[in-house]
């Protein structure tokens, strides 16, 4: 039985900087990610990372934003960690060779982002994810004896001692389809977030939400489950995401008669206010008639200067010209709203701890929570980094504490007969999982989205528990052991239909509108009654409700206002 | 919505059998791509069909394959210019020669046929696994780590963040674009002959750090990368790589570069490739056409202003060309003239005008060697790697 003292699972920023900060405590690490980790999502963030570094910018105004565009749900001290502990973190990554952007005087240089009341924003280009991650995984192979990487080894189900502690997880050998129970001292879940829970997404196919479900499965608690974010700029049709350092290089929103519709919604910080704000309008001009007939409003981006254009969107240019057929530096490119980020997850404190003793989260999957009912933009590559590196920390060191325990091998085989069971269904004896997840992703968009209300949410719940019993016969074809991504398809089916349960719950039981949840039956927040998180356990009749309180340190809630 | 056939080159590893064509049907958005293609003949078809993917922007890198014979990713080939691309192909040497000859069952020879199917194969230069997908881990990910992919400072790091010349940033920021999909590994001519070849992925990884000014050991990487008979030099300068890349990295670019580094190093470059480079340029500036027997004599004994200054390996390498000049000779191929130093013709003088301001241009543009740095107010030319990268989709 293969052991660490500290396991990771997903090796996106989140898991790679947890492993690296584990690694430097001196513990033994392993990290398994599900697909080679250079091809985790962290890639996608593109406009840069957050931090206060500039003479004249401090970590309360970075911190008053965050608190402000998360419309207060956010957790103050977390934030107040988050923000503090950023420019540090941006240093460190600089020394490990990130290549940011410089300014003239080749120091560090920065780009204005949504929400924020500085440019504060550090980048490479429109690759910042891309560029972060590579360089962490070059210190993965530079750390090689420290760090073991199982890379393509999909994780099932967390294995939970007799005294409730998590002990190691089950894991499958895509390769081979090899299934062993891995033992560690202490477990950390960094598997991103659930965004192909909704159809379409800017999320990458494999955002299936495992570890929120795996969590949840095992007993830990979901917090802000409800808090889904609309991304502004995605592509129609695709949900592929524009950057949104194209608003910050200067880019206008236009409605279809070409007004510059921002002004009545925001118009001190126009195109760049929080992101549930821009969504909300663009999602209004459509809906009262103002968008272009294929549901969209344009984002002109020939304001920018062409240089700066090619020099700091290049990623932008390529993918307007490749998968919308349009020369984003002659003409506008429709967008609309589209399911980015999922601000809810497993519910930890500032080290990445959850409920379950020897279990931490970070990043997308967990909720500390920094984000609230709304991600300001650049803040969730620091978050990943940050909570990374705290979880990897503290789960070293509850390593260093305690022995071994002793998995039971009942998790491998309920494991075992899971996939012999979806493996024993014969063709045609249910839906296709195609089907399934197609159904699912439609009804969330459609229902559970920028604007949502009861009738609605209550519809998507009932689909997806219709859903969650149709999955319980849908067949598969592939029945090898090498490479059976059918299989996978499947499990992930599961683990998507979890956390649309999840979300469905939390967003009927939040009676009023806060961030990226809008209610138009409870258009108001309300404070009184709802300045409290959601969370959610698991039993055998859905997710059980609870609450738990905002953590206010030095910012009263007021009207949020752009 | 329009149909499509593509034909895809099946390996299924656990059936005992060798690999096969299998052709799908679908049905979507000429815009949408290839890989969507598959995806949907995987949802509704067969979910057998192993592929990998995940962010299908072209961002990830899990998706490189071969379609119509040319190795890119297949989330950004649209799947109406690929079938485009396929009718165009018929009867070409191209891929139907190479589906014809490739040694499988299946129906692979039907080409001919009227709505040709988009050809889609696993990359070239790794081994296969099962049907798409590919061992890049004993292939691409060995050769990566053999390059020290990881910053080596000197010392310790400064309280802040290191100060360097913004160009250097943006210039090592092409590399750091590279998604390693493995498609410059597929497509590189020079692996398909030399295995052992570092490759186009593994040294653009190199120049990475060769040019990042924080790196202390520059001259280390050169001279392993120098040394090693499978490294920068055995690179044929073919292109492929460049054509292959789906994020403008230009690969063969920064083996140049490397090799450029290497001679302001004063490392020897056994193909006098470094030299050859300077004789090219001299022998255009002075004459406006090619003198190649010119060209010889001057890569291995540069002389000054066109003299011959005999150096030892000059000599040689000039005797060992001989045969190469007398072939032709013989054959009445090349005129005396051509084959004698110096005595070829030039461009008339009024043309060397011409010559004279595309060699101010290239001065006054030499830093703007790439990508990131192209693109000026008004400049409606697109960048470095976009024209690249047409030729990729065309």
């Amino acid at each position: 039985m293969p052991s660490h003292d500290v396991l990771v699972i997903g090796a996106g920023l989140a898991g790679q900087r947890a492993a690296l900060a584990a690694a430097e405590e001196g513990v033994s690490v392993g990290i398994i990610s599900k697909v080679h980790p250079v091809r985790s999502h962290s890639n996608a963030a593109q406009g840069g990372i957050n931090a206060a570094l500039n003479p004249g910018d401090s970590w309360e105004s970075h911190a008053f934003d965050t608190i402000k565009g998360s419309d207060y749900l956010s957790d103050q001290d977390a934030v107040e960690i988050m923000t503090r502990e950023a420019p540090e973190e941006i240093l460190h990554l600089e020394h490990l060779g990130v290549t940011f952007h410089r300014n003239e005087e080749g120091k560090l240089g920065t780009r204005a982002f949504g929400g924020a009341s500085a440019a504060r924003t550090y980048y490479v280009a429109d690759i910042t994810g891309q560029a972060i991650m590579h360089v962490l995984y070059e210190q993965l192979m530079k750390y090689s004896e420290q760090i073991a990487r199982y890379e393509e080894w999909f994780c099932s189900s967390l294995a939970i001692d007799e005294n409730g502690e998590c002990c190691g997880v089950v894991t499958r050998n895509v390769a081979d389809g090899q299934v062993e129970l891995f033992q560690a001292k202490s477990v950390i879940l960094c598997t991103g977030g659930n965004g192909m829970v909704w159809k379409p997404s800017t999320n990458a196919l494999i955002c299936t939400g495992d570890g929120i479900a795996m969590a949840y499965r095992a007993g830990a608690k979901l917090m802000d489950m409800e808090m889904i974010q609309y991304h502004p700029t995605t592509l129609a049709g695709k949900g592929f995401l524009i950057t949104e350092g194209a608003r910050g290089e200067g880019a206008h929103l236009l409605n279809a008669k070409g007004e510059r519709f921002m002004e009545r919604y925001a118009p001190n910080k126009m195109e760049l206010a929080s992101r549930d704000v821009v969504s909300r309008a663009e999602q209004t001009e459509i809906n009262e008639g103002r968008g272009f007939p294929d549901g969209t409003v344009a984002l002109d981006i020939t304001v920018v200067p062409k240089k700066r254009v090619h020099e700091a969107l290049r990623e932008i240019v390529l993918v307007g010209r490749d998968f919308a057929g349009v020369d984003i530096t002659r003409e506008p490119i429709h967008i609309k709203p589209g399911n980015h980020y999922t601000m809810g997850g497993v519910k930890t404190d500032v080290d990445g701890r959850t409920d379950i003793p020897g279990l931490y989260s970070a990043g997308e999957t967990a909720c500390v929570s920094v984000h609230g009912g709304n991600r300001l933009g650049a803040n969730s590559l620091l978050d990943t980094l940050i909570f990374g590196k705290r979880s990897g920390r503290d789960a070293a060191a509850r390593a260093k504490r305690i022995d071994y325990a002793r998995a039971s091998k009942q998790v491998l085989e309920d494991e075992e007969n899971l996939v012999a069971d979806i493996i024993s269904r014969e063709k045609g004896s249910g839906r296709r999982i195609s089907e399934i997840k197609l159904e699912l992703g439609q009804t969330m968009d459609a229902k559970v989205a920028v604007f949502r209300d009861e009738a609605g949410i209550t519809e998507a719940l009932e689909t997806v528990r219709r859903l969650k019993e149709e999955a319980k016969t849908a067949y598969i074809d592939d029945h090898g052991s090498v490479f059976n991504q059918d299989l996978l398809g499947a499990i992930e089916l599961g683990y998507m239909l979890d956390n649309a349960e999840c979300t469905c719950v939390a967003a009927l039981e939040r009676k009023e509108s806060r961030g990226a949840q809008y209610r138009t039956d409870f258009p108001e927040r309300n404070d009184t009654d709802w300045l409290k998180h959601i969370d959610l356990e698991r039993t055998d009749d859905g997710p059980e409700i609870s609450y738990s309180e905002v953590t206010i340190t030095q910012w009263e809630p007021q009207e949020r206002t752009y | 919505m329009a149909d499509y056939t593509i034909k895809v080159r099946r390996f299924q590893p656990e059936s005992g059998e060798g690999p096969y064509w299998e052709e799908f049907n679908v049905d979507l958005d000429p815009s949408l791509s290839v890989l969507d293609g598959l995806l949907q003949a995987k949802d509704r078809d067969d979910g057998s069909l192993a592929v990998r993917c995940s962010c299908r922007a072209a961002i990830c890198g899990s998706c490189g394959m071969k379609v119509n014979g040319q190795s890119t990713l297949g989330c950004k080939t649209q799947i109406g210019e690929a079938q485009e691309q396929a009718d165009k192909m018929v009867g070409a040497a191209g891929v139907s020669a190479a589906v014809a000859d490739s040694p499988i069952r299946g129906e692979g020879s039907d080409l001919g046929s009227a709505g040709n199917p988009i050809v889609i194969e696993p990359m070239g230069n790794m081994p296969v696994i099962k049907d798409l997908i590919t061992d890049m881990e004993s292939t691409h990910w060995t050769k990566i780590r053999r390059v020290t992919p990881w910053l080596l400072p000197h010392g310790e790091p400064p309280e802040r963040e290191y100060v360097v010349e913004p160009e250097s940033m943006i210039d090592i920021t092409q590399s750091m674009a590279c998604i390693q999909c493995g498609a410059c590994v597929s497509s590189c001519l020079s692996m398909e002959a030399d295995p052992g070849f570092i490759g186009p992925a593994a040294l653009a990884k190199a120049y990475r750090f060769v040019g990042d000014p924080r790196d202390a050991e520059t001259h280390e990487r050169l001279h392993d990368l120098a040394d090693d008979p499978h490294g920068i030099y055995d690179c044929t300068h073919c292109f492929s790589c460049i054509d292959a890349c789906p994020k403008g990295v230009a690969p063969m670019d920064q083996i140049m570069r490397l090799r450029r580094k290497a001679g302001e190093e004063g490392i020897e470059d056994p193909n006098a490739g470094h030299d050859h480079e300077i004789a090219f340029v001299k022998v255009i500036e002075k004459k406006g056409l090619l003198d190649e027997a010119l060209l010889v004599q001057e890569s291995y004994a540069p002389g000054i202003k066109g003299k011959l200054k005999p150096s030892k390996r000059g000599l040689t390498e000039t005797i060992k060309s001989l045969p190469t000049i007398l072939r032709p000779l013989r054959k009445r191929k090349v005129k005396l003239r051509q084959a004698i130093p110096g005595l070829h013709h030039g461009l008339p003088k009024e043309a060397m005008g011409d010559v004279k301001s595309i060699y101010a241009h290239a001065e006054e543009h030499s830093e703007e060697l790439n990508l990131y740095i192209r693109g000026e107010e008004g400049d409606d030319a697109q960048p470095d790697g976009a024209a690249a990268e047409e030729v990729t989709n065309d």
